[in-house]
């Protein structure tokens, strides 16, 4: 490593190597860390590692794109999700269920890298002409470069991403909204919302409830997850469990 | 000179190789998810080396899709895991036997 690494500028080997020691021990920090939360802030080091390797090759847009996405919404949204469910506990990484599957895990993943380094030597990329533009320009931002392929050659990619976007958005209401189909023994089932129930009104305020010990009783009998939510038949007493426990459609 | 490729690649796959341990070893879905993310990012500093090393913008275009489609993938991915956080008490993937035999 050293030799090779001889050859290039004192600043250009120190922040290559310093960049590279952030992702890889922030790697191993979110594959080794019990807790969570611990592992989503390696995450952020890690991601802030590759920015700056980014950073190195001049994709000065994609540096700036991978700190705000990945680590300011990304990495949020994950913090956000292990702090809302409370699951920041220390899971126990000493005792496994299936002991030899962490072996086995480590064998494969060693094989991955092996099969990775192996594979660099023997197949390299064939330099075809580029059909999309320079990468690095003397007179012409990384910026405009990128904006131009982006809009001409990549256009209909990139209005498809759009479409992708409404749907994760749209798929993420559906898997978050809870199913509250209203299913009234004394009359017509009337399909609204709970919270549009006045029988029932001020039940919705215990489903968001994040208060550990109010959450208990919302998983009822619902074990079965082959039911549907809207199938169950329940009796009037214990109605609220059963509504309230649903899991989206 | 700058760093040649190599070494890039080189952390790239070392990189891609820790996430791949992750994802097999633990256990909470949440860890797994980072760990995918680690593996994105791996892949991404592969097409931006590339991308330098030919000289070719479309490395850098695949990484801004691959982006999008992260972005996508967690808002997705956190909803399926808070739904069944919701009915099952719990995130590890010992908790989603529903379709074992």
């Amino acid at each position: 490593m050293i030799p090779m690494l001889a050859k290039v500028s004192v600043p250009d080997a120190t922040m290559f190597v310093v960049s590279a020691a952030i992702v890889l021990l922030g790697a191993i920090g979110v594959v080794l860390n019990r807790n969570p939360v611990r592992g989503a802030l390696c995450l952020v080091a890690t991601l802030f590692g590759v920015a700056l390797l980014f950073l190195e090759q001049r994709a000065d847009f994609l540096a700036a794109v991978q700190i705000i996405v990945y680590g300011g919404a990304i990495v949020v949204l994950f913090l956000f999700v292990i702090m809302l469910l409370g699951v920041d506990k220390s899971e126990r990484l000493g005792r496994d269920p299936l002991s030899w599957q962490r072996f086995l895990g480590i064998v494969a993943g060693c094989l991955v890298v092996g099969a990775i380094l192996v594979l660099a030597h023997i197949a390299w990329a064939t330099g075809t002409k580029s059909v999309s533009g320079v990468a690095s320009s003397k007179t012409v931002p990384n910026i405009n470069l990128l904006a131009t392929s982006l809009f001409t050659t990549y256009l209909l990619a990139f209005e498809v991403t759009s479409a992708l976007l409404v749907i994760a958005v749209v798929g993420a209401v559906l898997l978050a909204r809870r199913r509250t189909v209203v299913i009234d023994l004394d009359g017509p089932s009337t399909g609204l919302p709970r919270d549009d129930d006045p029988e029932h009104g001020g039940g919705y305020q215990d489903q968001t409830n994040p208060d550990p010990d109010s959450r208990g009783d919302l998983d009822g009998d619902n074990g079965d997850r082959g039911d549907r939510d809207d199938l169950v038949q329940v009796p009037e007493g214990i109605f609220e469990e059963h509504a309230s426990g649903g899991h989206g459609s | 000179m700058t760093i040649t490729a190599s070494w890039y690649l080189v952390v790239a796959a070392i990189l891609f190789g820790i996430g791949a341990i992750g994802l097999l070893i633990r256990r909470s879905v949440l860890v797994m998810f980072m760990c995918v993310e680690l593996m994105l990012n791996a892949v991404n500093l592969t097409f931006v080396t590339f991308s330098r090393t030919l000289n070719d913008i479309a490395g850098q275009v695949v990484v801004f899709f691959v982006l999008v489609v992260a972005a996508a993938e967690v808002v997705v991915g956190l909803g399926i895991i808070v739904s069944i956080y919701r009915s099952r008490r719990g995130t590890t993937a010992d908790d989603l036997h529903i379709m074992h035999g």
